[in-house]
């Protein structure tokens, strides 16, 4: 090997290692950020955070500030949201996987949910706007807000059911059918206790982005300022993080540590939903598998 | 073994009946749902365009629909959406795609298992904490770099729209070079390559279609993203290509006039639907063609 | 001797792929019956239209006629959920539910309305000393079934189809994931059901065939070569063909 080879190779070399660092740093610089965040959040929230915090309607002052509303607001929300998008999407994930034919309108009706997944969620809050608030004279109310979160998740429930429901073995399903059952039988005896922990997965994903969404709501028509709890599905509203915007946009600087301490709630929240997803799939397959 | 006697099953063939109608039902409200997007945008839109021209609209440079005089030229909040996707891009495409190659073809095990869950995390962070992000981190150090840069501006936006989707890039590429069986990998190994020469002549051009349906994904993200813009990017419709100054893009203009009390009926509140109609338009044509590229070119090994 | 099961003039479709050919054939009550033939005959396909499980594959269509004790199972009036509580099926791979092996057993029952917990409980005693295997699992009957190995889980598979208390039993390579020791007990087993049921094998076996089977059809293409008594067939193969292929010498 002559010199100029030698050379090459080491060039060759060094570019790859270049290479290595940098794409090495592109997954880092997530880390980081995720750190640097959690770090800034912490810091300005956490003396904030007190049980005052909790219980407190907002005010004009930070000190007396308080999540309650948002907070009881968001639950309502979660809470009708999950009742009205979970039978529906799983309902249509069965359809799609198990009873549709392959024919043109099923393929239709496919590529349309996979279409309404990339929909913009401000998009729901329009439709949500035009067709609960003023179509159906909900006004800017819990109800008209969870119908409009639920077409917002019903997507994603529907493809991750899908997904769960694709992952059961054909061999499980004919062995029912061949015990003289009916489809239905067959759905809710095999292949819904098989797939449920994807299910369950993909729906607290799906409701985790729910509980985080604020667009949507607003243009619904949330309130930014409440000092009522909502008692019947068609009082009006705050949620969690319309409160944390509310108090991120006000002049007075104190009030972004009261965001940072609403932040902190919003955030402990979806750990603990996605941790219980993670503890509900694990436990699950651990009886499934042998 | 004793004769069993078995219940006829004809009550059960009409539950079977009632169940799956009622499942073909469930299976049409996603269509319904389409219908009903579609329809309310454009009701709205349409009284909008009886007082509006569509060519107004579409190339007016000046969006003041609430003051005298009002002017509906929606270029300003088209300009500042436009910005929010390019410095987002700068910091999602290269950095999902470095770290999509990084996890697929240099990661060991044990880090790709570290490193997974927490792109996942981010993920999973709700828009809102990233406005926060971008108001009370990002921005400060903007303007301890250039001082002259506006509190709300597209620079600090940009940046926390693009941190936003990089776990979306990641995660869609890295599914697709994965996908790129290992034969090709090991027959280029075998030559000599080195790892760089493999992920970016074998690799990355055999999962290019699916790569690039990722970039598009996370541009129609950018434009249709609210909260970090409504937060941190400003209420200034202008036509400008400085990221440092205050601008609005449409999501914004749309959470503004939402915040505000503009009556039913009004003029402001056929302009959200209007500007809507854009937006669904545009992040609806990004999605579809997404979606061509990968099935169109989607490589058979 | 009236037949369990006539077919007559009956062919079968995939689409435009004609997999059976004008079959006819005459299944007798309480005998084994076994079908051979090799990969790709059509002997899966013949066995699914004896219980309607082709039903489930799209685009596929039925000519002729098939009936069980005189009755069209192809008529309109039949449900086919109906016919299969009668016509029970086990298959190659053993396939229990991710359930208990209670639960297996009784999960025919249950769907159909039987919820008595004693009787329930019979059942599940009876099938599985009818199957051999209640002393080996009954201090595990509310474990799961998946805890059992291969050829355990195929004798539960058979249990949950004879809980059912069905008059035939269809079996498709019922052994052919399983070691030799599993394999006899099955063979054995099948030889005890036969007091009660009707039942026919699918198997790649000649020697299982000829151990077991009273009666033995021979498939080839998609028609019924040649059909009659074990042991004629065996010993004394009317076609050529037949008689290639159960000396190896097929192919
Ligand atoms: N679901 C299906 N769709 C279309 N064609 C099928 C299907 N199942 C089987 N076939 C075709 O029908 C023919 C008969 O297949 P079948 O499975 O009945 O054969 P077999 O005799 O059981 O074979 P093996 O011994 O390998 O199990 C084959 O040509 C096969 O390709
Ligand atoms: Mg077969």
């Amino acid at each position: 090997m002559d010199n100029k080879e030698l050379q090459r190779i080491k060039s060759r070399k060094l570019k790859n290692s270049v290479f290595h660092g940098l794409i090495f740093f592109c997954t880092i610089f997530g880390v980081i950020v995720l750190a640097l965040l959690l770090y800034d959040i912490l810091k300005k929230g956490l003396p904030w955070l007190t049980i005052d915090f909790l219980t407190n309607f907002p005010s004009r002052f930070p000190k007396k500030s308080g999540i309650f509303p948002g907070l009881l607001g968001s639950l309502w929300i979660i809470l009708l949201t999950a009742a009205l998008a979970f039978p529906v999407g799983v309902g249509t994930a069965i359809y799609l996987e198990e009873y549709a034919k392959e024919n043109r309108f099923t393929e239709f009706i496919k590529l349309n949910i996979a279409n309404l997944a990339g929909v913009p969620s401000i998009i729901y809050g329009m439709l949500g706007l035009a067709v609960f608030v003023r179509a159906l004279s909900m006004g800017r109310s819990v109800l008209a807000a969870s119908f409009t979160m639920a077409l917002l998740i019903l997507p994603i429930i529907i493809i991750s059911s899908q997904e769960a429901i694709r992952s059961v073995p054909s061999a499980l399903k004919q062995a029912s059918f061949a015990l003289g059952t009916t489809k239905w039988q067959t759905v809710t005896g095999v292949i819904l206790p098989y797939a449920l922990p994807g299910i369950l997965t993909g729906t607290i994903l799906a409701i985790s982005r729910a509980l985080g969404e604020a667009a949507p709501l607003i243009v619904v028509g949330a309130l930014t300022y409440v000092s009522f709890i909502p008692k019947t599905p068609l009082d009006q509203f705050t949620t969690l993080p319309i409160q944390i915007f509310n108090w991120s946009s006000m002049p007075k600087r104190e009030f972004q540590n009261v965001a940072a301490a609403g932040i902190i709630i919003l955030l402990g929240i979806l750990l603990l939903a996605n941790s219980t997803a993670i503890i509900l799939r694990d436990k699950y397959q651990i009886k499934i598998k042998d | 073994m004793k004769k069993i006697d078995f219940k006829s099953k004809s009550g059960m063939q009409r539950n079977e009946k009632i169940v799956s109608s009622v499942l073909f039902l469930f299976g049409i409200i996603s269509i319904f749902t389409t219908f009903g997007i579609v329809f309310s945008l454009f009701e709205e839109t349409v009284l909008f365009f009886k007082e509006v021209s569509i060519l107004d609209f579409l190339t007016g440079k000046e969006w003041t629909p609430l003051f005298e005089p009002a002017r509906f030229g929606v270029l300003p909040l088209v300009f500042g959406t436009f910005l929010i996707v390019i410095f987002s891009s700068i910091i999602s495409l290269p950095i999902g795609l470095g770290s999509a190659i990084y996890l697929s073809e240099y990661a060991p095990k044990k880090a790709r298992k570290i490193l997974k869950p927490i792109l996942e995390i981010l993920a999973g962070v709700p828009s809102i904490v990233y406005g926060y992000f971008a108001l009370t981190t990002i921005t400060p150090i903007i303007k301890s770099i250039f001082p002259d840069a506006s509190v709300y501006n597209a620079l600090s936006a940009g940046i926390a729209v693009g941190i936003m989707t990089i776990p979306m890039v990641s995660s869609l590429s890295e599914d697709a070079m994965m996908a790129v069986p290992n034969s090709l990998r090991q027959g280029a190994y075998g030559l000599g390559s080195t790892k760089f020469e493999v992920a970016t002549k074998i690799v990355i051009p055999a999962a290019f279609s699916s790569i690039m349906a990722s970039f598009i994904l996370a541009i129609s993200r950018a434009i249709g993203e609210t909260m970090i813009v409504a937060m941190a990017a400003g209420s200034t419709p202008k036509m400008t290509l400085n990221p440092l100054e205050s601008i609005q893009t449409m999501t914004g203009y749309i959470v503004q006039i939402s915040l505000g009390d503009v009556p039913y009926g009004s003029i402001g509140y056929k302009t959200i639907f209007a500007v809507g109609t854009l937006l669904f338009t545009i992040t609806f044509i990004l999605n579809i063609i997404s979606r061509t590229i990968v099935r169109k070119f989607r490589r058979v090994y | 001797m009236e037949p369990k099961i006539k077919i007559r003039d009956m062919n079968f479709y995939y689409g435009d792929n004609k997999a059976l050919k004008d079959i006819n054939m005459n299944i007798y009550e309480k005998k084994i019956t076994a079908f051979i033939g090799p990969s790709g005959c059509g002997k899966s396909t013949f066995l699914r239209t004896l219980n309607r499980m082709n039903d489930f594959i799209e685009d596929t269509r039925v000519e002729g006629k098939i009936t069980l004790d005189d009755i069209d199972i192809y008529s309109k009036d039949i449900d086919p959920v109906e016919l299969r509580r009668k016509v029970g099926m086990v298959f190659q791979r053993p396939n229990p539910f991710p359930k208990t092996i209670y639960e297996n057993i009784v999960y025919g029952l249950r769907k159909n309305g039987v919820n008595d917990k004693q009787i329930l409980d019979e059942v599940v005693e009876d099938t599985l000393k009818s199957v051999a295997l209640y002393d080996e699992v009954k201090d595990k009957i509310h474990k799961s079934a998946l805890e059992l190995s291969g050829g355990q889980q195929q004798r539960l598979c058979i249990a949950r189809a004879i809980a059912m208390q069905p008059e035939v039993i269809l079996m498709d390579e019922p052994t052919s994931a399983l070691d030799p020791i599993s394999t006899m007990k099955i063979e054995e087993l099948l030889l005890d059901l036969k007091e009660n049921y009707t039942i026919i094998i699918v198997t790649h076996s000649m020697q299982q065939a000829a151990r077991i089977s009273d009666e033995t059809a021979f498939f080839l293409n998609g028609e019924v070569i040649e059909h009659g008594e074990t042991k004629v067939i065996f010993s004394n193969p009317r076609d050529k063909r037949t008689e290639d292929y159960i000396t190896g010498r097929f192919g």
